[in-house]
């Protein structure tokens, strides 16, 4: 008997979900019968589909609290007015696409956005433009949700007056792919969030970081661009992270940096393309990672590692034309670097085997000094420091004894 | 013309010029001689202004010269070692020496300029010039401006014959206009006809200021150069 | 004055030295503005070419001209002309001559390549570095007699602005570590012409986003009218100052 018990209840679940396939099709819009977003949903039964037409929709706040499609036509336009968070969705299995939505309300305790969702699963908001909001998508307690294509847009410059234009927090399994963001505090926001993939987004211009991510577990991030922002992005307090085939471009100022990585362990930054950074990453408390196959490009620094890290396994990458190849604070460096290609390499290769015979230091002495001794900055790019940079070159006396490439490549690596 | 009196000169400990008192005056065409080192170039200096002496006053032309220099538009001074800088022509120097004196200077004497067929070399820069074309050029320049006196360190030192007497009568022939003419030589045969006075430095102290005729009475020598040899043999200084 | 400046200038501007000097600058500028890809790193390694071998070449070479000048000298001396008007016209003529040689050389290219503010500003530097130094040269000719001594005087202070300076200030960043010395360091780093001239460049360039709170401070000063005429001022003082005293030593030299 059991297995037909079984096999009844299971049909019958396969029967409900089918009936989403019958669920209707409700317009509404400026020309339709039912003008408003809010009044469509209020009609509209679990399932159904709301297609909303052109035009120009002041609607307070519209909450979404039930297995929804919302799609826009032509984009039509929900104007928060600075006012009201313009999207709450409090339910699973909505889908919000095509619409533009601008002006989000702004509140510090709240943290409205132009849309939030609240404890659901299987949301998707794709293809929306979102421009001048507080927040611009917002997921809590999110589990399975997409964010894709969206473009969202701020001309935020204070951080303190400006959220950021992805933000999730306390979610799980998320896939958020192919957005634009830009001038937001924050381009993407990750806290607590884990087994989730950044996928092929755009993070231009943000106040404070292109990407932000803590306590973040099992995630990865894949083939973004990170470009502009004011202090670049920062990986903190978070295990298992995969950085892989992402651009960290011309993140360029005092605190700068391509990447920040704190108290980062288990990770991986592979494939990625640092140009034009003030410090291309920089490493503090981070145990056990690999970075391999990077391309470290006119950065003012390639890498800082603090004293704390260990373990960091840094090969196959290439190091060209970077004021500093790499920084530290400590003297007893337990991290591995192995056959990079270094462009200030002097060493020759007798047997043409491509590895250099003599392993190369990438860390300068000036480098050194003024990581002790910040005001020594002062004789930046003098001639005293390239001479004393040239004969701790020749010998070396003073920079850390074991921080070296014993293989370093003769040739650029193909990357 | 020119009066010094009790001018003394120290480099250090070494005393260069000791109390020296001398008075020069128009017509007058003195030699200043002496062996190496003995202050003859230094006195000169010191009317040139050139060296600063520790005591002692310089009158030209009843006026006192320290912190002085338009006293200098009175004379043509030609240097012992003419160097120029290596890359001015013979033009440049000329004209450059003109464009300096040209508001004192009614009207340029280019005699030697022309003598020693200079404007023909205006062209050449002075690093590509023998020694005896300097000599030349300094020459011509000490004479250029008609000045009443006339300084002369070693003007026959490095001209060949010919050259070295178109000096001489020049000299002369400015001598018998009335201008001071003060020459320092080592070689005292030359000045035989150009002199009237003699002074002889040593140590940097005046052993003895005579004229020539005195000079010659009082060692019956009938050549300049014998009758001063005698003089400075027999350490016979005294009047 | 320009009766002898004239003569002077023309002297020096056809001397083979200052030619291949104007060559040599304008050879490596342009090599380098060409070589590099971005032009930020272009003037970055022109500056250092301005703030090593500008100071190099106006402090030895105008050493060397007063020396050789020095039969010349008395020529003028023998003449009606006051012994101020003889050394302002060599100083003119050496400033003038080496300015114009490294605004050939480098400032034209600099002007190709940048023409804005950071570039102007390069030329400016360039122009009080070989001031500056043209007037130490005089000072320490005038106090030496004796030419070898006085190259080498020259030598050791060209050393001396160019590299022992900045060593001393390295020793202080040392000796003073424990305290907040940013504003201490800046005000010496200020007393050097070259180090004055290199972080007020420096500040003007992508580069100063690596000087951390250090550049901070300069830059805040920098950014300032005040720092400006402060700086301008130290720059004008470190010509105006060795050449009073080398006037006042050759007013009352013996030759």
């Amino acid at each position: 008997m059991k297995p037909i018990i079984i096999r009844l209840i299971f049909f019958s679940i396969l029967f409900s979900k089918s009936f989403t396939v019958f669920s209707k099709t409700i317009y509404a819009g400026k020309n339709q019968k039912i003008k408003s977003i809010n009044q469509a949903i209020s009609i509209a039964t679990a399932y159904d589909s709301i297609i909303i037409t052109e035009g120009k929709y002041f609607e307070k706040n519209i909450i979404i609290n039930k297995p929804l499609v919302l799609i826009g036509k032509n984009f039509p336009l929900l104007d928060g007015e600075k006012k009201y968070e313009i999207v709450s969705i409090k339910s699973n299995e909505v889908i919000f696409t095509g619409f533009k939505l601008q002006n989000s309300g702004k509140a510090t305790m709240t943290d409205p956005a132009a849309i939030k969702v609240y404890n659901s699963k299987k949301v998707i908001i794709s293809g929306n433009i979102i421009l001048n909001s507080y927040f611009g998508i917002y997921i809590q307690y999110g589990i399975d949700c997409k964010i894709k294509d969206n473009k969202i847009i701020a001309h935020g410059t204070d951080e303190q007056q400006i959220g950021n234009a992805i933000h999730c927090w306390k979610s799980d399994s998320l896939i958020i792919s192919g957005n634009y963001t830009k001038g937001h505090r924050d381009g993407i926001y990750f806290e607590f969030v884990t087994n989730s993939v950044i996928w092929r987004n755009i993070s231009k211009k943000n106040v404070r970081y292109g990407l932000h991510f803590m306590f973040s577990h099992n995630d990865s991030y894949i083939s973004n661009v990170f470009e502009n922002n004011g202090a670049g992005v920062a990986v903190m307090f978070t295990n298992n992270v995969k950085m892989y085939n992402n651009f960290f471009i011309y993140n360029w100022g005092d605190a700068a940096y391509g990447i920040l990585l704190k108290e980062i362990s288990d990770s991986y930054i592979v494939g990625n393309h640092f140009s034009s950074n003030t410090v291309g990453i920089y490493l503090e408390g981070v145990s056990r990672s690999v970075i391999e196959k990077n391309i470290f490009e006119k950065n003012g620094w390639a890498l800082k590692i603090q004293a704390s890290c260990m373990e960091a396994n840094i090969n196959f990458n290439n190091f060209i034309g970077n004021t500093f190849d790499v920084g530290t604070n400590g003297t007893l460096v337990m991290n591995n670097f192995n056959s990079n290609y270094w462009d200030k390499y002097e060493g020759y290769d007798l047997n043409r085997n491509g590895i250099g015979d003599v392993p190369y230091r990438p860390i300068s002495l000036f480098s050194m000094i003024i990581e002790k001794n910040q005001p020594a900055l002062i004789l930046f790019r003098s001639i005293m420091v390239t001479l004393l940079d040239k004969s701790e070159k020749l010998i070396p006396s003073l920079t850390p004894e074991n921080l070296k490439d014993e293989k370093p490549l003769t040739r650029k690596i193909n990357l | 013309m020119i009066s010094i009196t009790d001018l003394s000169k120290k480099y250090g400990k070494l005393k260069v010029l000791d109390n020296i008192n001398l008075e020069f005056v128009k017509g007058d065409s003195i030699a200043l001689i002496g062996p190496n080192g003995s202050g003859k170039t230094t006195l000169i200096k010191c009317i040139l202004g050139m060296v600063i002496p520790q005591k002692g006053n310089i009158i030209f032309d009843k006026k006192n010269i320290v912190n002085s220099w338009k006293y200098r538009s009175n004379i043509g001074y030609m240097p012992q070692i003419g160097r120029y800088p290596d890359n001015m022509t013979i033009g440049h120097v000329i004209n450059m020496m003109k464009d300096i004196r040209k508001s004192e200077t009614k009207e340029f004497d280019q005699e030697l300029i022309q003598q020693y067929k200079l404007e023909t070399m205006f062209d050449k820069r002075m690093s590509t010039l023998s020694g005896g074309t300097r000599q030349k050029v300094s020459a011509s320049l000490a004479f250029l401006f008609n000045s009443e006196v006339l300084i002369l360190d070693e003007p026959t030192a490095g001209l060949d014959p010919v050259s070295s007497e178109i000096l001489k009568n020049k000299i002369i022939k400015e001598r018998n206009k009335g201008k001071l003419i003060l020459i320092t030589s080592h070689i005292l045969s030359e000045l035989d006809e150009i002199i009237n006075k003699v002074i002889y430095l040593q140590d940097g102290k005046l052993k003895f200021n005579k004229s020539i005729d005195e000079i010659k009475n009082h060692t019956g020598e009938g050549k300049l150069s014998k009758a001063i040899a005698n003089l400075i043999l027999n350490n016979n200084f005294d009047e | 004055m320009n009766k002898i400046l004239k003569y002077v200038i023309l002297d020096i501007v056809r001397n083979k030295i200052v030619l291949s000097y104007i060559a040599f600058l304008f050879i490596i500028t342009f090599g380098v503005f060409n070589l590099e890809d971005n032009q930020s790193k272009g003037l970055l390694s022109t500056l250092n070419l301005v703030l090593f071998i500008v100071p190099l070449v106006s402090i030895i070479f105008s050493t060397v001209y007063i020396y050789n000048s020095s039969e010349f000298i008395e020529l003028l001396l023998s003449q009606p002309l006051k012994r101020k008007t003889i050394w302002l016209s060599l100083f003119y003529g050496l400033s003038i001559s080496l300015i114009i040689a490294f605004v050939i050389g480098t400032g034209i290219p600099i002007l190709i390549f940048f023409p804005d503010f950071t570039g102007i500003m390069m030329i400016i530097v360039g122009v009080f570095l070989s001031l500056i130094f043209v007037s130490i040269s005089l000072l320490a000719a005038v106090y030496t007699r004796d030419k070898a001594k006085g190259i080498g005087i020259a030598i050791l202070l060209w050393l001396y602005f160019a590299l022992v300076f900045d060593g001393i200030i390295l020793f202080l960043t040392f000796q003073l570590a424990d305290y907040p010395i940013e504003k201490l360091i800046m005000a010496i780093s200020s007393l050097n012409p070259i180090d004055l001239s290199r972080i007020a460049v420096l500040l003007r360039l992508d580069d100063s986003a690596l000087m951390g709170y250090t550049g901070a401070v300069f830059k805040e000063f920098l950014g300032s009218v005040t720092g400006i005429v402060i700086s301008a001022t130290i720059l004008i003082l470190w010509f105006l100052v060795p050449l009073y005293f080398s006037l006042r030593k050759f007013k009352n030299k013996d030759l």
